[in-house]
Order: structure tokens, then sequence, then C-alpha cells
């Protein structure tokens, strides 16, 4: 079964081809397009599990060297030799089994909530060769077709941001988030540019054997740079401003894309390329103050907004910044299990909302809504399972996920004190907004205009039952990752271990020593038999409990409270509300300026130099050509000497 | 000198089978022809094609490692193969753009099939000959064809002086080919390749005689003609204008690419070691070539003429990597020819669709507007006119690719530098067409007769054909490369 598995990606392109092509052209019906589009998706997804499943036959050792389906040479050139083959290892097939699976659902979500869009067919067009480009991305066995496929996605995303482009908020937020992912996709390629110069090939499985030929510097040259495209592309700190404007997309793309896929593209590379990370010291802790501050700071953002997809928004940029922590402390397994389950709730929590948006004629504004659990109670159930499973709350796939990624940030050898303190107060902040979110828009009064009210109603079956299978992955999706601290087994890390390694183990030098000697000398043998992975899961739990009763507080049983503080504390809620003013300043240094020296090279650089002397070879070069036509006499004798004359100037040259 | 013997045995046949095939199947078609009444000749067009298709599994009776044939004339090597499979596929879609053509300009007689299958034969043994009586006859054999083709519209008179004119010069040129031979004859005794590149080892002072430089000279100038090297060019754009344009694709093509081969297997197989010779000339052909093709074919206002032009200087950068002489060069002047068969075609049977009865429409002007009232059409002649202009993903793209960086690793980086130049020249004229199909208001209404099924099948293959080596280039390259192994 895995020879087929090119089947995963291929058939997701067929899917566009087919509507993007056919579909458009003749007008197909909206039932033909839909079907398509979605069968294709639910037999790759098919696929990813057959292969999946051939893959756990084999034993653990087996499964990360099954040899690459390479379909065939692509350029050939010099020393460059690159193929388009795939990767089939337990890494990549989560991966595939993860994004094929969320798109189907995505999908056949898409059908009902995109039902009377004119644009049906170009969206699943687009959506499929989204789907195609996203497994070339983590099924591709070289940097390059990884590259192609990353490129390719944010192609996509530029298109379905930017899908309803007669209006200028959405195409301004596609071109956004393009040229901001030019930014980073630039690290990337240094990065791969890099790797070739070094070691002669981009293919994984020869980049990492070679790897340890690198020296130190070049190593976290290359591992920084290819971060800078991680941070493009997973909306990290400092490129992460493309993200909260993309919300300008249809719903489902923010699920998919902005929430449960794409961004998350990131982090796979770095699980990816664990084997160099991990020669690169620097780089690790780079990555992971980047994403532990990420997970702060975009969190931060999240609790004073209104409109309910920004909120998703930051708390997707903050999420992608545990999962950076993870890979940064070197728990690589840690950060794709969060991967995963984030894309479950992640994905749900924007399919709810766009429940939301459709039972109240699209609003976002979560003031004008409230209420809404009588109205719309699967949606408010489902939404209600997602917002537990983000906050941490044991039992939901978020709590494993997210516990494992603070304990490794505080234990592993790579962890700090630091990180995990920060990991956790982040995931109070989370608790908090999430559950504002959620009090806020399903429960109180409702605040819609009455003319809205009317016509609150609950989604058709074909956008509730995604919901519900989205809800029921959120909750135990975390199950196949119990922590052996509470006695279970961890299978999604043994399935993983073959190709990124165990989790790092070493209980923590780091941070132990730094309370060791906070304590008398007395102390230390008391703490060391603690277990501190049971202290801090527990107090994670306890943070989390905080930040929901907070929320419980501020805006179910004291409703006035949070304006009063707003009141109260006006400076500091002003500069967070505005986002820190972030986008302001990158206005001011980077955009205009740009545009200034951009508008000086064009008009005197380009017009004035470069056209003009463009312009005056070309003029010559014509002129040139209207005389030399001119030997050109039609008169055959003309013709004989103009050889003859050749023949001489060759012999004379020759015989010289 | 031992005596020659005319004997032959049935595994001589089986390596010329598919010259055979093609010779049995133009007489055929003679016979046929003189049977049928005019209004019935519509199945000669298609008997010459089912040749054709015999020809190709005919390959198959002579593939093998490298034989020789009727004492050691001919041959079946891989560098043949490439070739023969090439002008068939010439051949064959040629014929797929003449059959409603042909019809429509009323030449649809017999004898225009058989020639162009007769000049099949011709191109083959050039490739096939490894002695200098059987290339030369090859290439005779070639020209007296395709000198009665291109005059074959004999109520046109630009048809006639076409013919006319290329006959005198082809004789011209002709003379200096043989003069070369005898030259060389008379310096190394044997007209074998093989032969003749063993002399030349073995007695490296003949090398630098006079009379072995001279011949050199004639064969450069000999073969230079039938590529159309500057300055032995002059006859192209008058004789593409003028013949008919089925005919024009396949000079421009077929006749090109056998000339290539003849010209590689002598200067490669048997005069390699005169490579310091000849090097410093081709490189002045090749800028020569290239220069002044693409700079004339800026002012040309006429869509033949212009590609006619445009075949000058495509010669050019096939020179480049003759030039650059090693590895990649020679496989890179095989892809070429391959990815160059498409591409032009496919442009020649587009304009030959743009035609009616008397209306060729070659005038550019005549394109304006075509890009939206046959959108596939010029889609396809887009994709043509790109992969000529050297754009990704197109054929042109990486057959330019590959040649360029031959010159590169040969270490002629000026050459290369020309050639890189050049093609931005180039870009001008190959994308006015797409300017005038796409941007232009028509000053007048095109009129187009029915579009003939088989050239649309020729157009579709040729679309193919020049996106498949576009994107899948590796293939080709190294069947290119499994080719000139002999060669190194």
């Amino acid at each position: 079964m895995i020879e087929y598995v090119w089947l995963i990606p291929l058939l997701p392109a067929v899917g566009f081809l087919f509507n993007g092509l056919i579909g458009r052209w003749y007008n197909l019906d909206k039932r033909v397009v839909s079907w398509v589009a979605c069968s294709v998706l639910g037999l790759s997804f098919f696929f990813s599990i057959l292969v999946f499943f051939s893959l756990l036959k084999l034993p653990p050792d087996a499964r990360a060297a099954v040899p690459d389906k390479v379909l065939f040479d692509w350029i050939v050139s010099g020393g460059l030799k690159t193929v388009i083959g795939y990767k089939i290892d337990p890494l990549s097939i989560v991966m595939a089994m993860v994004v094929s699976g969320v798109s189907f659902f995505i999908h056949i979500y898409s059908v009902g909530y995109m039902h009377d869009d004119p644009g049906f067919t170009r969206y699943f067009a687009y959506l499929n060769l989204f789907v195609f480009m996203m497994l070339t991305l983590v099924l591709a066995n070289n940097f390059l077709l990884m590259f192609v496929g990353w490129e390719g996605v944010g192609l996509c995303s530029y298109l379905l941001i930017g899908f309803w482009f007669e209006r200028d908020a959405p195409a301004n937020a596609g071109k956004k988030a393009f040229v901001v992912n030019r930014v980073g996709d630039f690290g990337f390629l240094l990065g791969m540019f890099l790797i070739f110069a070094h070691l002669g090939t981009l293919e994984f499985n020869e980049v990492f054997a070679k790897a340890h030929l690198l020296d130190p510097v070049t190593v976290t040259m290359i591992t920084l740079l290819l971060f800078v495209g991680a941070t493009g592309k997973s909306a990290q700190i400092p490129l992460y401003v493309w993200l909260p404007d993309a919300m300008e997309g249809p719903t489902p793309v923010s699920s998919l894309i902005h929430a449960a896929t794409m961004v998350t593209s990131g982090v796979y590379m770095i699980a990816r390329c664990h084997v160099i990370y991990s020669m690169a010291p620097v780089s690790m802790a780079v990555v992971a103050i980047f994403g532990a501050a990420t997970a702060i700071y975009a969190a931060s953002m999240g609790i004073l907004q209104f409109d309910i997809k920004r909120v998703l928004a930051y708390s997707t940029i903050s999420q992608l910044g545990y999962m950076f922590l993870a890979v940064g402390v070197g728990a690589f397994s840690a950060g794709i299990f969060h991967l995963m389950t984030h894309a479950f709730f992640k994905g749900l929590l924007f399919l709810g909302a766009g429940s939301v948006m459709h039972a109240l004629s699209g609003e976002l504004d979560m003031r004008k809504m409230g209420g809404l659990w009588k109205k719309t109670p699967i949606t408010f159930w489902t939404f209600l399972m997602a917002t537990l499973a983000i906050a941490g709350i044991p039992g939901f796939s978020g709590f494993f996920s997210k516990d494992e990624i603070l304990w490794q940030a505080f234990s592993s050898p790579h962890g700090h004190l630091f990180l995990w303190l920060v990991g956790a107060v982040a995931a109070g902040m989370t608790a908090f907004y999430m559950f504002r979110l959620t009090f806020v828009t399903f429960l109180g009064q409702c605040r819609a205009s009455e003319e809205v009210k009317k016509h609150i109603h609950e989604s058709p079956p074909i956008m509730t039952v995604p919901l519900i299978i989205l809800a029921v992955l959120s909750v135990i999706g975390g199950y196949v990752g119990i922590p052996h601290v509470l006695g279970g087994r961890n299978y999604f890390h043994e399935f993983l271990a073959p190709v990124l390694g165990g989790l790092p183990e070493g209980a923590g030098h780091a941070s132990l020593s730094l309370i060791k000697s906070a304590y008398a000398a007395g102390a230390v043998e008391e703490i060391g038999s603690v277990n501190w992975e049971i202290i801090l899961m527990v107090v994670s739990v306890v943070i989390a409990l905080i930040g929901i009763s907070i929320a419980l507080y501020l805006y179910i049983l004291k409703p006035d409270v949070p304006k009063r503080l707003a009141q109260r504390f006006r400076t500091l809620y002003t500069i967070v509300f505005n986002k820190y003013y972030v986008d302001e300043i990158y206005e001011a240094c980077f955009v205009s300026s740009a545009k200034k020296i951009g508008t000086f090279f064009w008009r005197e650089f380009d017009d004035g130099v470069v056209d003009r002397s463009v312009n005056l070879v070309a003029g010559l070069m014509l002129w040139w050509g209207r005389v030399l036509r001119k030997i050109q006499t039609g008169y055959v004798q003309g013709y004989a000497l103009g050889i003859l004359l050749g023949a001489v100037v060759v012999i004379i040259f020759l015989i010289k | 000198m031992e005596i020659f013997k005319i004997q032959f045995s049935a595994a001589d046949l089986k390596v010329i089978a598919p010259e055979l095939v093609l010779t049995i199947f133009a007489l055929f078609v003679l016979i046929l022809s003189v049977f049928v009444r005019r209004q019935s000749r519509g199945p000669l067009g298609y008997t010459a094609l089912v040749g054709v298709v015999i020809a190709f599994f005919s390959l198959f009776l002579g593939i093998g490692k490298e034989i020789k044939a009727f004492n050691g004339m001919v041959t079946m090597d891989p560098f043949c193969l490439f070739f023969k499979v090439m002008f068939l596929i010439v051949a064959f879609l040629t014929i797929l753009a003449s059959l409603g053509y042909t019809k429509r300009e009323g030449i649809d007689l017999g004898e225009y099939y058989v020639l162009v299958l007769f000049a099949t034969v011709g191109m083959m043994l050039m490739a096939s000959g490894v002695n200098l009586l059987i290339i030369f006859l090859g290439l005779e054999v070639m020209s007296i064809s395709i000198y009665v083709l291109a005059g074959i519209m004999r109520d046109d008179t630009r048809s006639v002086e076409a013919a006319f004119k290329y006959f005198l010069l082809g004789a011209f040129a002709s003379a200096f080919l043989l003069y070369g031979i005898a030259l060389t004859y008379a310096s190394t005794g044997t007209l074998d390749l093989a032969g003749i590149g063993e002399v030349l080892t073995r007695q490296a002072w003949i090398s630098s005689l006079p009379i072995v430089i001279i011949g050199l000279a004639l064969l450069i100038i000999g073969f230079g003609f039938k590529i159309a090297l500057v300055p032995f060019h002059m006859w192209t754009p008058d004789v593409y204008e003028g013949a008919p344009t089925s005919i024009t694709a396949f000079m421009a093509t077929g006749v090109k690419a056998a000339g290539f081969a003849a010209f590689v297997r002598v200067f490669f197989y048997a005069l390699p070691n005169l490579q310091a010779y000849w090097t410093q000339i081709m490189w002045i052909l090749a800028v020569a070539t290239m220069t002044v093709g693409n700079i004339i074919a800026l002012s040309q206002t006429n869509i033949k003429r212009m590609l006619a032009y445009s075949s000058i200087a495509h010669a050019g950068y096939i020179m480049v990597a003759f030039v650059a002489g090693n590895e990649l060069g020679k496989s890179s002047i095989l892809f070429y020819l391959l990815a160059y068969v498409f591409m032009n075609i496919g442009a020649f049977t587009v304009v030959i669709l743009l035609g009616k009865k008397g209306e060729e429409n070659t005038q550019l002007a005549d394109y304006a507007g075509v890009g939206f009232k046959h959108p596939l059409l010029a889609a396809s002649m887009s994709i043509f006119m790109l992969s000529l202009a050297g754009v990704p993903p197109m054929a042109g793209f990486m057959a330019k690719f590959y040649v360029f960086s031959a010159a590169v690793k040969a270490r002629y980086y000026w050459l290369a530098v020309i050639g890189v130049l050049n093609s931005a020249v180039a870009a001008y004229y190959y994308l006015r067409v797409l300017i005038y199909m796409y941007f232009r208001e028509p000053e007048r209404e095109l009129a187009v007769g029915a579009f003939s099924p088989s050239a649309v099948l020729a157009v579709i293959i040729s679309v193919w054909g020049v996106l498949q080596i576009g994107i899948l280039p590796s293939t080709f390259l190294a069947l290119a490369q499994r080719s000139v192994q002999f060669l190194l």
C-alpha cells in the first residue's frame, strides 16, 4: 500500500484541475463540484489511513527506513539532482492524515457555508489546490519539493484570503499575507542555498546523513534562516502581522489554512529538520524563546479583541508559539502532538465561529451576540468542547499536548524554568480569553438587533456534522499520548520515535538547579524526590481554572467590571487593544520607507537610466536590423557571392 | 586496396529497414497516384503516414549494439537511432500538417508525399552513414527532393523562385562539400569516418597539411549551407517564405537536424583531432549566426520570414554547443534539435491553419485579434513562441539552458554571454506575435478556412512535446547523452 503514497497528494490535484478547468468552463452544477471536491479529499484521507496502517504493520525501526517513493527525476543539472519523491515515515504520514482528514471535514462544512456564494466553483478549486500543495509540503522528500509546497500553500492562502476581492479589505489582506510571507520565504531560500552549497544535495535523507560534516556556525546559520521562513509561514514574532488580517477570508479558509494546516508547516519543517536543529543549540534557544514570547504576546492581544475571528487568530498565533516552544526545547514529537490536537480544536473553533456568523447574518462583533446557546445548541456545545480543550482542562485533548509542552519546557536539557513560567501564564491567559469569548457569545442576553434576532437559526446538518466529528476528536484526540506519569502509554511518541527520537529525558537539570539554588542547602534532597511532573501539571491546571474563573466573574457575574477596568488602566488598555501599534510601527519603519525607496528607484533609476538605455539599445538593434536586411536583395547572384566571400574568409582564417 | 564487392546479407538490410520501408512506401504512393482521380487523392497522404509509422516500428529490427552494415558504410548506433526517430517525428508531423493544406492549395499530388518520404530517407542516410560518400548521397537525396518540394506550387511565382534559388545555391554548396570530401580523401586515403579519424591520430603530421585544412574549411561551408549558418544563410528567408508552409516546416526542422547529424558525426567522429583548428572559426560562425539571425528577425513583418531568421538564430545557438564540444555540449545539440522540432513545426502548423486558399495571412498584422477569435490556437501559438524565446517551462528554455551551461562548463564564458544576450533580443520578435494576437485590434476580418483535423492533431502533439520536454527534460537529456556516448 505504501507504494501508492503519491495518490494522496495527486487526488486533490485532480479535483483542482477538474473544478478549476472543467467546472469553471462549463459552469457545472454545484452538486457536481462539491461532490468532486469532497470525494477526492475523502479518497486522499482514505489512502493516508491505508498507508498509515501498512506502516503500522512494520516493526518500529523499519518505519523510518521505508525507502522514498520516487516518481521521477525532476531537475537534473550539473551537481543538482532533484526528484519528485515522497517520504514515507511516521512523521509525514501523521501530517498527511491530519491534513487530509481535517481538510475533508472542512470541505464538507464549506459545501454548506459557501452554498450561496457566486464563486462556489472557484472556491473549491482553490481549496483542492491548497490541499494538494499542503500534502506536497508534508510528503516531499527533499527541500526543493517542500519549497514548492511551501510556496504553493502561500499562493492558495493569498488567493483565498482575497477570495472576495471585490472588497478592498480582503484584497489588501491577501497582499499583506503574501508580502510578509515573502520575507520569510527569502530566509527559507537562503537556508536551502546554504545547505546545497555545503552538502551538494537537497534530499532529506542525504542532508541529514551528511549533516555531521557541517561546522557549527553554518548549522546555526542554516537553522536560523529556515526559522525565519517558519516565522513567516507560521506567524511568529516578528512576522505574525499578516495572520489577524487574513481573517478577511471565508471562515472555513481561516479554519483550514490559518489554523489547522498551513500555519503549522513551520513547526513541521523544524521537526523534519530536527537532526540539524539538534546540532545548533543557539538556534534551538532562539526558536524556544521566540515561541514562548509569541505565545504570551499574542495571548495578551487576544484578551481585548471583540471580533470573534480575530480572537481566534491571536489564539492561533499564541498556540503556534507553544509548538515552537516545544520544538525549541527539543521535544519535537510534543510539538507535532500539539499541532495535531490544535488542528482539531482550533479548526473546530473557527468552524463554530463560522456557524455563529451563519446564524447572525455574518456578524463578527461579539458585543452584538450573546445568549445563542439555546438557538444554536450544537454549535454551542461543540464550541464549548473545543474551548475546554484549548484551555487545557484535564481529559480534553489540549490538556495532554499542552501539558507535555510545558513539562518539556521545564524539564528538557534545552528547557528553562523561565520558559515554563511564560508558557504557564500564557495558558492562563488562553483559558481566560477563550472563556470570555464563549461566555460573551453564547451566554447572557442576546444583544443582536431585532432584525437579526428573527433569523437566528442553527446551521444545516452539512455544517453541524463536521462540527460534531471535530468535537469528538477534540475530546478524545489526546488519548493517543497519555503521559507516563498518569499511568498511560504514550502511543503517539512511540510511533514518532523512530523519526524524531524519544522525548528528551533527564528531568530538567537547568530548571531544577535554578530552583535548588533558591532553596537552602538542606532542602535539596527533598526537592529531588518530589515528582515535579505532577506538581507542574496541577499548577498549570490551577492556572487555567483561575483564568476561567476570572472570565466567569468578569463576563457572567459582574458584566460591568470590564468597562471599569478599562477606564482605570486606560493607557495599557489602549496600547493592547491597538495591538501594541505594531502594524503602525511596521508601516512607518518598513512599508513607507520601502515605498519611498521604490518610488525613487522607479522614477529616477528605472525610468531615467534603465529604460532609457534599454530603449536606446532596442532602437539601435531595430535600426541595424533594417539596415542589414538590405543585404537581402533577393538576387541569387548576391547570395552566391556571399557564400563565396564567406568561404574565402573561412579558408583564410583556417590557413593563416 | 581491397576489391570492392557488392555483397550484403539480410542482417545488413535490417540496419536500413526504415529507409527501405519508406522507399517502398514512396514507390507505392507513386504508383497509386497514377491510378486515382484528382478528387480521390486524399488517401495518398494517409498511405504515406502509414509508411512513416511502419518505418518507426521497423527501427526495432536494427536495434542492437552498434552494428555496421554494407561493408561499414552505414551503421545503427544510438546516435542515428535518436535522429531517425526525430526524422520520423518530423515526417509524421509534416504529413499531418500537409493533409489539409495540400488540398487547400491544390498541391495534393502523389509526388508531394513521395518526395517527403524520399527526403526523409535522405535524412536518415545522413545520420546513419559512416562514410563520407554515403553522407553525401543522403544529403543529395534529401536536397533534390526538397528542391522540388519547394517549387511544387507551380502557379505561384514565389514558390518557383524559391525552388530555383535553393537549387542553384544548393548545387553551389554541394560542390563545396564534395570538394571538401575529395580533399579529405586525398589526404587520408579513405572515406570511412573511423578510418579518417584513425589516420589523423596515427599520423598526426597530416593534420597540419594545408590540403587537410582546406578540406576542413570546405566541409564547414558545405554543412554550414545546409544548416544555414551566416554567411551561408542568405537563401533561407527567400526559400522559407516562398515554399509551401508545410515544406518550410519540414525544411526548418528536418533538413536542419539532418545537417547537424552529419555535421556532428563527421566532425566529432572523424575529425576530433582537428578540433583545435575548427573551434575558433565555429565560435565566430556561432556568434555571427545568432546575432545576424536575431537582429534581422527584429524588423520582419512576415511571420514565415521571421521564423526563417529565427531558425538561423537557433542554428547559432546550437553552434554554441558545438563549440563547447564537451559531453553536455554534444548531448545538448541533440536535445535542442528535438525541442526545436516540436516548437517549430507547431508554429508553422498554426501559420498553416490561419490561412486559406489564396490568402496565406502570413503578415503579422493578420494575427491581430486572433487571441480572441481562436483562443486555443492562439494559446498553442503562444506556447510555441514562448518556447522559441526560451521561457520556462517550455522545451526551448531547457534546450537553451543546457546549451549555455555546456558553453560555461567548457569555459566559453563570452560565447554564453553573447548567446544569452541574443536570446534577450529574440524575445522581442517572438513576444510581438503574442502582442498582435492578444493586444491589437484587427484591421480587417481574418478569413480562415475550416481547420483540418489532422493539422490540429499536429498542433496538439507539438504542444505536448514542447511541454513534456520542458517540464520533464531529464528523460530526454538522458537519451541524448546515451546517443552521443560513442563520440566521447
